[in-house]
């Protein structure tokens, strides 16, 4: 089971777009609401009202500073969840077969009830996308809500991940990487969608989408000077103006 | 790496179980009778209470079983099933040796799984390039020299474990040097990591104020001075006082001083082989790179 | 491959009720699925006019709320000292007849020795209506300190305002301008909106000091000076003004900038406007160069021309306009160093500005008649959208920068029209639509009308005969005449101090009055628990409702314990603040999705039954009996006037079921759940865009019952009843003001947008206290609330200063070190942590946070109590003495809203104390204590 299959059919995945995210956590909380009570065991929160709460949660939304000498300082808010890699190596490390990647998705997953809890796969990651259940004592990940995305319980526009449905901003993409058509497939290549940790070589399915350039406005550009151009210098060479201005539009004397 | 007592334990335990067991079913420390099953017992016992605390690390130890059934792919069922067969092989021939008639074949495969259970178990670690500290081909050399010099110098075998510690000794300088620049020499960075950028790129506000459990698992930090103290105490116990024990001549109580010292040294790096590793997840949570 | 089978079908729940998120103020629609009777899983409803399906952080974890240790179990009454948080539960019918025995004798005495208050309860028209009932002037809710600046100065100028009715025109907008907003009340319709925009590849610019959420989103980033807001875009309306890039069309249609002014500065009415004996202000009709009613029919309005009469010329106010902001007072290099935007930065923008608006309009080929019956071909917009909150107006310059906003935006025509900023039903209505305010206090009798409302000059104060203020609050005197929301913030400090006059019951709901909400927090806690000399409380009783342990439970004397807001009837009204978005008039309400599992009761439903048992004339029958059984029985059956009432939707008419007008529906409520709980009346398309002109729209508002009639009327840019209290100040008119304060009437109550510094300059000197303080909403909670949520207080459970790199470096700070914070009136000792992208003369931290040690059912160790902490302390609500004997209000002059981000501190280096300071001994919880692990699942 923790072989990787050579091919799965459809590659599922989210797009995730770092020039839209406002990092306001929707994403973070819906994605433990659903979670917490559907496929495997809830998530647990230790301390949930005193001095150390720690809780189990599948995404989480770090945010970064970007400072170069040249342009106004930046700020990127930066939501991670599961990467589904092609090459996952969460799911080669594992003992007992208990963490694998779909044949048919290549949504990778744990099956909790064959997990031990040894902790490896998380050491695999590199980017930090599984968490032990401090109460369940089980491995948890981000399950691309396999539970949602083919439940004929949901009307069909609601089979969508919960942190996508949620995304206020609209940051976050769903679909099959596979297509070229996907609306996912054609978001990175429209928008030089990236991998994280390229060099880890686990061939990530989810991809990212860079933030746009910012901060163009900070030079009275040339094709905005004529926008500029005074009309007159003083209030009292403005009134002329009006004045001209006014007799040249319609609706007064004929 | 958070340095979790159960895994300390388990990795310097088996590994000095495992070396020594490896030395009786080599035959190479031919020990009979009640000595040899002794020695046995003692090998078996190490072994095994390292390889229980690893099982009471689990979070369900009760479905360990399956840990036997990922072999092709997982170090650590490779490990699991190397352990049985160490366990079991061994296990055997310590009836054998009670017996008196020891199987040489026994022995010798024996021997073989225990080689490779600790093999194994370094390659749980070196596998991983989340962990550029540990993702080297020092680490096995390294755990090999050790469980193989440790175990030598609990078989009392004088002429095989001051070699062999040597080594270890020089092994671990090694990795130590090469430790320190894994994580800098890796190719990975929080540039690579957010793939943010041209600039500087800074962490900024953690996903939670509180911790996480990867913080707590992979962002372990150790201070610097607290470090190089448990390093020189590392070397000298583990290594020096061993060493220069073996060099006069050893009588029951020197020996003991010796393991007992071995131990505790081995212990201390052991510790610091897990506080010390920095997980690039870290990255991500503002460590610095 | 055997991958095991897993059930990608499992059933979400056995059944959804759709009601109304109220985990903050933005009411999305919520989809609540419930297993077994619990709530099981929310998620947003698809269908809902605000949210269309998305839900933020706050409204995904409302399952935590509900569930919540903190929540109120009975009724409270206290045993313990105030402030300690000690209490006895209590029967419903004892704590009913105990506000009843000390609320009776004062209706019948004195009815405003009540003063009764509330936060952002989204029922402000009912509980007004009770308070107006019961006969006590003090009466208002949080907007006072709050946004009232946006309000006011959006409805005397726009008549509508950016907050709450207000929406950027997110389909066709090509710039975006957001001044000043963390989060917004928009929470949800914001962020989508982004979305859209930058899916289309608009220009989000942003101005903030802070470049967080929505701000690091934005494509360009003017990092602002706390403050310089008005001066910037007062420099902006200079270039555009200068270079002519401006919408003469509609300015002089849709804007007074026509309508004559006296100009004589000798003139007894000088700067008021040339009125017909019918009162209607004179413009002149370009077509005959005659004088003419502003809303003649066919009316052409002359920008320029001018009239003299009686010895008096008379200006358009355009001419005074442009005389104002030509002047290179505010040319961008005047500005660059109070604003701290480089002057070619402001260029850029300016530029930016009229490229979009005049080479990019927006035309929709619509047929639409304006209000003078000139008919037009098509809709042309400016598509640049504006949005302004509380970075502006939590300014004592506020209302004054907030009208500058708007003047920017009427100068290139960029109000109602495609692509710019649009009006949410029941707005557009203008400040003379409004009612007046009103305090007369008739013992046994309700006041003689609203409360709150829009002055129009200096007769319309809430002054006594001898001229002392008449609330508690001095709303509406002549130290914040235009106070429309009320000053919710000065209501404990007043009454504390007996001025201007002492009251006997402070009623406050849902508003955490001892801790976040009020500045000078410690101050406030003394104030509520002093006592006089006979050993008696100063405040004598308190009485609140809340629905958890907040830090302000503690201070009362008794506690009425609220329901959430999955277990209530809740409405959400046209008459308040609906959920309306610009293409539709909407409404809806909550329900109670699940029945509550203690004693508590719907705080409506409680009000009601006291009204009942006071008496109150509305809410009894002749024969005395409670008129209403309930808060729902109130939502269908309750009529404002004929024909209108609280929902808007399914009333009844001749032929059965109509929307708008119509008696009430005895089956109103059933339709609503039935129709996902809520009700939107769309708005022709003919009537979407140019709504306060568009007779389309006009029609449809009086058909849906909005007005009464069409109410057409002009942006006022120049706002009128600003001039008569200015004349006032000048010694003109029967009301006067008092000497102290008739400079600064002159200057802040301009009738044309000023920038003065923020009082706090003033006061203080600017070279020891160099740094601006700030808060910022954080979007995952709302304010106290969060805390309790297990999830929610995971992301933030406490909160560091940020201080920006530049005084970091210069203070040596490093990772982990703590800050000592002073202002002029306090200080505190707190967590710091360094930020680039941040103006260098201004530090922040997340708003309410830091949490009072035993409040929330937290355990004392929680990281709120001992690493949060609350920037409030450092705030006062009195400026600095400035040695003229009077404590001038920390207070915008016109609104009274609150000046919170007025704030200057001096910062240093501290050693880390074992607890933020300062720290406040820890109350008891009377709910105990929430437990150690959750894991939540309800799945059966
Ligand atoms: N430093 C600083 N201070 C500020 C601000 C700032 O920006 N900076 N902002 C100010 C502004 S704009 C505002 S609006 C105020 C907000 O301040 P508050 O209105 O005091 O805010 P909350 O913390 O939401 O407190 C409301 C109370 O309502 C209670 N509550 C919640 N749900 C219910 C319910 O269903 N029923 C009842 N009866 N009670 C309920 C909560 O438990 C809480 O005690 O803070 C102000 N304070
Ligand atoms: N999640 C969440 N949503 C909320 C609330 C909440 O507590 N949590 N509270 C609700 C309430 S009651 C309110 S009033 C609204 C308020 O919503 P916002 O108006 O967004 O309120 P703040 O978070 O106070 O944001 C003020 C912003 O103004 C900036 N600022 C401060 N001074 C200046 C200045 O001089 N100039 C400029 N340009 N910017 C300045 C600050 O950096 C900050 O970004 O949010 C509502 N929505
Ligand atoms: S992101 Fe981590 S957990 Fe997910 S597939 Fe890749 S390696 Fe495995
Ligand atoms: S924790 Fe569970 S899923 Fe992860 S490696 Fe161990 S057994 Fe496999
Ligand atoms: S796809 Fe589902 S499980 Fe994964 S982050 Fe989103 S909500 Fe969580
Ligand atoms: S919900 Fe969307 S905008 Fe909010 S943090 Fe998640 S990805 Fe970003
Ligand atoms: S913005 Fe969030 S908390 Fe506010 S009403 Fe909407 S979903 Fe609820
Ligand atoms: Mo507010």
């Amino acid at each position: 089971m923790t072989q990787l299959p050579a091919k799965t059919e459809r590659k599922l995945g989210l797009v995730i777009d770092l020039d839209t995210c406002v990092g306001c956590h929707a994403c973070v909380v819906s994605c433990k609401g659903w979670n917490t009570e559907n496929y495997g065991a809830p998530l647990a929160d230790t301390d949930a009202y005193g001095g150390n709460p720690v809780g189990t949660f599948l995404n989480r939304v770090h945010s970064y500073e970007v400072t170069t000498p040249e342009a106004p300082p930046r700020l990127v808010h930066f939501p991670k969840s599961c990467l589904h890699c092609e090459d996952a190596p969460c799911v080669t490390v594992c003992p007992t077969g208990a963490s694998y990647k779909r044949v048919e998705d290549g949504i990778v997953l744990v099956n909790e009830s064959a997990c031990i809890g040894c902790g490896l796969c998380a050491w695999a990651c590199p980017y930090g996308a599984r968490e032990l259940d401090a109460v369940e004592k089980v491995m948890k990940k981000c399950t691309l809500c396999v539970d949602r995305i083919y439940n004929e319980n949901l009307p069909e526009e609601d089979r969508t991940p919960a942190c996508v449905r949620t995304c206020p901003a609209g940051a976050r993409h769903f679909g099959d990487f596979a297509d070229p058509d996907s609306n996912v497939s054609r978001l990175t290549a429209e928008r030089g969608g990236v991998d994280l940790m390229p060099e880890q070589g686990t061939k990530p399915t989810n991809k990212y989408l860079p933030p746009r350039p910012r901060d163009a406005l900070r030079e009275e550009v040339d094709v905005l000077a004529p926008f500029l151009a005074p009309v007159a210098e003083t209030p009292t060479g403005f009134l002329g103006w009006l004045d001209r201005t006014l007799s040249k539009l319609p609706g007064g004397p004929n | 790496m958070h340095p979790a007592k159960s895994i300390i334990a388990f990795t310097t335990l088996s590994g000095l179980g495992f070396g020594l067991l490896f030395w009786l079913g080599s035959g190479l420390a031919d020990f009979t009778g009640w000595v040899g099953f002794t020695f046995h017992v003692i090998g078996l016992g190490l072994a095994s209470a390292g390889l229980l605390a690893s099982t009471l690390h689990l979070g369900h130890p009760e479905r360990a079983l399956r840990a036997f059934t990922q072999w092709r792919t997982s170090w650590l069922s490779r490990e699991g099933l190397a352990a049985v067969g160490a366990l079991t092989a061994m296990g055997l021939h310590t009836l054998t040796v009670l017996n008196g008639t020891p199987i040489t074949a026994l022995g010798f495969l024996g021997a073989a799984l225990s080689f490779a259970t600790v093999f194994t178990t370094s390659m749980i670690y070196a596998q991983l390039k989340t962990v550029p500290r540990w993702h080297t081909w020092a680490t096995p050399a390294l755990f090999m020299a050790l469980s193989l010099g440790g175990g030598a110098l609990l078989a009392a075998q004088t002429q095989i474990a001051a070699p062999l510690l040597a080594a270890a000794a020089a092994l671990q300088l090694l990795w130590w040097m090469k430790g320190d620049q894994a994580f800098r020499q890796s190719a990975t960075t929080l540039a690579t990591a957010t793939r943010l950028g041209p600039g500087q790129v800074r962490a900024f506000e953690p996903p939670h104020t509180g911790t996480n459990y990867l913080m707590q698992e992979m962002v372990y930090r150790v201070g610097r001075r607290h470090a190089r103290r448990l390093r020189i105490l590392a070397l000298a116990l583990g290594y020096g006082l061993p060493l220069a024990l073996l060099m006069l001549p050893m009588g029951h109580m020197a020996a003991l001083v010796a393991v007992l010292s071995h131990l505790l040294g081995i212990l201390a790096s052991r510790w610091l082989f897990f506080a010390e590793a920095e997980h690039v997840v870290g990255l991500y949570y503002g460590r610095p790179q | 491959m055997n991958q095991p089978k897993i059930n990608t079908s499992p059933k979400v729940s056995d059944e959804v009720k759709k009601t109304t998120c109220y985990m903050c103020a933005c009411r999305c629609g919520i989809n609540v699925h419930l297993k077994d009777g619990r709530v099981a899983y929310i998620e947003g409803n698809r269908d809902h006019p605000i949210n269309k399906g998305v839900l933020c952080a706050k409204g995904s974890a409302g399952i935590m709320q509900v569930n919540a240790p903190s929540r109120l179990r009975a009724p409270l009454k206290r045993v313990g000292p105030r402030g300690s948080g000690e209490f006895e539960e209590i029967s419903w019918e004892e704590a009913l007849s105990l506000a009843t025995s000390w609320l009776k004798p004062l209706r019948e005495t004195a009815p405003e020795k009540l003063a009764f208050f509330t936060g952002r309860d989204q029922s402000q028209s009912f509980t007004g209506w009770w308070a107006q009932n019961f006969g006590t002037p003090n009466f208002a809710a949080h907007g006072g300190f709050c946004s009232v600046n946006m309000a006011a100065a959006g409805i005397y100028t726009m008549g509508g305002a950016f907050w709450e009715f207000g929406s950027p025109d997110w389909d066709h907008a090509k710039l975006f301008l957001l001044f000043g907003v963390a989060e917004d009340h928009d929470s949800n319709p914001i962020k989508m909106g982004m979305g859209k925009l930058k899916a289309r590849g608009a220009r989000v610019v942003s101005v903030n000091p802070v470049r967080t959420g929505y701000n690091a989103v934005a494509d360009d980033w003017f990092a602002i000076t706390p403050g310089s807001d008005g001066l910037l875009v007062l420099s902006l309306i200079h270039l555009l003004l200068k270079a002519g890039k401006i919408d003469l069309d509609f300015l002089a249609h849709f804007t007074n900038a026509p309508v004559l002014l006296d100009s004589d500065p000798k003139s007894p009415t000088h700067g008021l406007f040339l009125r017909d004996p019918e009162g209607r202000p004179q413009v002149i009709d370009r077509r005959t160069g005659k004088l003419a009613p502003w809303d003649g029919e066919g009316v052409e309005p002359d920008l320029s021309a001018t009239h003299r009469a009686a010895g008096i010329t008379h200006r358009p106010v355009f001419h005074a306009l442009a005389e104002r902001y030509l002047s290179e007072d505010y040319a961008p290099e005047a500005v660059a160093q109070r604003t701290g935007i480089a002057a070619s930065q402001i260029r850029a923008l300016a530029g930016e500005i009229a490229r979009c608006a005049f080479d990019e309009a927006v035309t929709i080929n619509r047929e639409w008649t304006d209000f003078r019956g000139v008919t037009r071909q098509t809709m042309i917009g400016r598509p640049v959208a504006m949005h302004a909150m509380r970075g502006v107006s939590a300014h004592s310059n506020g209302f004054q920068t907030a009208r500058a906003i708007h003047l920017l935006q009427s100068l290139i025509g960029a109000v109602e029209t495609p692509g710019s900023m649009r009006f949410k039903p029941p707005y557009p209505k203008p400040a003379t639509a409004h009612p007046k305010p009103h305090c007369k206090v008739t013992p046994g009798q309700p006041l003689n009308g609203p409360h709150l409302g829009y002055p129009q000059s200096p007769a319309d104060l809430c002054l006594t005969p001898e001229g002392t203020p008449a609330r508690i609050d001095k709303a509406y005197t002549w130290e914040n005449p235009l106070s429309a929301h009320g000053l919710m913030h000065m209501v404990i400090s007043n009454a504390h101090a007996g001025d201007p006059y002492k009251i006997d019951t402070l009623f406050l709901y849902m508003a955490n009055m001892s801790w976040n909400s009020s500045m000078n927090t410690s101050g406030v806690m003394q104030m509520l628990s002093d006592t006089d000399e006979n050993g008696d409380y100063v405040i004598p009783r308190i009485i609140y409702s809340d629905a958890y342990s907040s830090e302000m439970v503690a201070y009362a004397d008794l506690v009425l314990p609220d329901t959430t807001y999955l277990e209530r009837h809740d409405c959400i009204s046209l008459l308040d603040r609906p959920i309306s978005e610009p293409g539709g008039a909407a409404d809806a309400i909550r329900y109670p999705v699940i029945q509550p599992d203690r004693d508590v009761r719907g705080f409506q439903s409680v009000l009601l039954d006291l009204g009942a048992r006071l008496g109150l004339p509305a809410m009894v029958k002749a024969d005395g009996s409670p008129k209403f059984a309930d808060y729902a029985d109130y939502i269908v059956n309750h009529e404002r006037k004929p024909g209108i009432g609280p929902l808007h939707g399914f009333r009844m008419g001749e032929n059965g079921v109509q929307h708008g007008r119509g008696a009430p529906n005895a089956a109103q409520i059933d339709e609503y759940i039935k129709k996902g709980g809520f009700h939107v009346s769309h708005i022709p398309d003919g009537a979407a865009y140019f709504k306060p002109w568009n007779r389309a729209y006009q029609d449809w508002a009086v058909h849906i019952g909005l007005y009464d009639k069409p109410d057409p009327y002009l942006i006022q840019l120049w706002v009128e009843p600003l001039r008569h209290f200015q004349l006032a100040a000048e010694g003109v008119g029967a009301h006067q003001p008092p000497e102290h304060l008739r400079a600064r009437i002159k200057t802040t109550l301009d009738p044309l947008p000023v920038w003065y510094p923020p009082f706090l300059d003033e006061a203080v000197d600017p070279e020891e206290f160099p740094i601006h303080a700030l808060t910022q909403r954080p979007m995952a909670m709302y304010h106290s609330w969060g805390t309790q949520n297990a999830w929610l207080r995971q992301i933030h459970g406490h909160n560091p200063l940020f201080v920006p790199t530049a005084l970091w470096e210069e203070h040596g700070f490093k990772d982990g070190d703590w800050a000592r914070v002073t202002s002029p009136h306090g200080e505190i000792v707190v967590p710091a942590v360094n930020m680039a992208a941040l103006n260098s003369h201004t530090v922040w931290t997340w708003n309410a946070i830091g949490k009072r040690k035993g409040a929330w059912a937290l355990a004392e160790d929680a990281p709120e109590a001992t690493k949060g902490f609350l920037l409030n302390h450092l705030i006062h609500e009195l400026l600095p003495p400035k040695g003229d004997g009077l404590r001038w209000s920390n207070s915008d002059p016109v609104t009274g809203q609150a000046a919170w981000f007025d704030l200057r501190v001096k910062i240093a280096r501290a050693d880390a104390p074992p607890e933020s300071q300062p720290n406040h001994p820890a109350q008891k919880s009377p709910v105990g204590q929430g437990p150690a692990n959750l894991a939540w699942q309800v799945r059966k």
